[in-house]
């Protein structure tokens, strides 16, 4: 790629960056920084891209390490909200009495098809967007950044049973959202 | 046998932490007798694999 081709494709790559970046930080300046930073990163970095899927890969690495570090900045201020730990009664309405699903769930059919199918990744951001701020950042910390479970703990100070009821709640939200937006409606 | 509820409690907190030997042996179990959780574990699996790859194309 020429250097004209290089900032072209960055640029149309950004409303994508910044999106990812959104649903992660929440807060608009500090998605716009890390975006902001990447781009530079990208512009300064002597490494030679065959296309731009190869770009969107690497440039999506480097904001995902951008937004790490800001999250550990932040962590360290201290302001995640704690969750109540009690209260799955929104969850426990699925089964009966004897702990047997109420409504059994769904096949949703084969992963590597469903995710080439056109719209599935908008609704899934959109589901995302729908979890409350503190299962977002844990839930993205630990799946779409990749971090251990007993990383994510310590870096925002929460108890080991604090994280699992947190991650539980949010792919639990999230499959309810996907059932009922996705795979229910089609 | 575990109840399908305790069941799904381990496929989600399997995905998050190591599930002990006993907690493996009774998940593969009731999965292999229980369709419902075999469902739910295929959806769990899934999610995981669209997140990893997210934001998609
Ligand atoms: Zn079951």
């Amino acid at each position: 790629m020429t250097d004209p081709d290089l900032q072209q494709s960055l640029q149309q790559m950004r409303p994508t960056l910044l999106r990812f970046a959104m649903l992660q930080l929440r807060n608009e300046a500090a998605a716009e920084d890390v975006v902001q930073e990447t781009l530079l990163a990208a512009l300064e970095g002597k490494s030679s891209f065959s296309g731009r899927s190869q770009l969107k890969t690497w440039a999506v690495s480097i904001l995902r390490n951008k937004i790490v570090d800001h999250l550990r900045r932040g962590s360290r201020e201290g302001s995640l909200p704690q969750v109540d730990e009690q209260g799955d009664e929104d969850f426990d309405a699925l089964f009966d009495g004897t702990g047997h699903w109420q409504e059994a769930p769904g096949d949703w059919g084969d992963p590597a098809k469903v995710l080439e199918q056109r719209g599935f990744y908008e609704v899934l951001e959109l589901c995302m967007k729908a979890l409350p701020e503190n299962l977002a950042r844990v839930f993205t910390m630990r799946e779409v950044l990749g971090f251990e479970t007993e990383e994510i703990c310590k870096e925002l100070k929460m108890s080991s049973s604090n994280c699992w009821v947190v991650l539980y709640r949010a792919r639990m939200r999230l499959r309810e959202c996907l059932q009922l937006r996705w795979f229910g409606a089609r | 046998m575990k109840s399908c509820k305790e069941v799904h409690r381990l496929v989600i907190e399997g995905q998050d932490r190591k599930l002990g030997f006993t907690e493996r042996f009774s998940l593969r179990v009731h999965l292999m007798l229980c369709a419902a959780c075999r469902r739910f574990d295929a959806q769990m699996d899934l999610l995981r694999q669209a997140l990893r790859r997210f934001p998609g194309d």
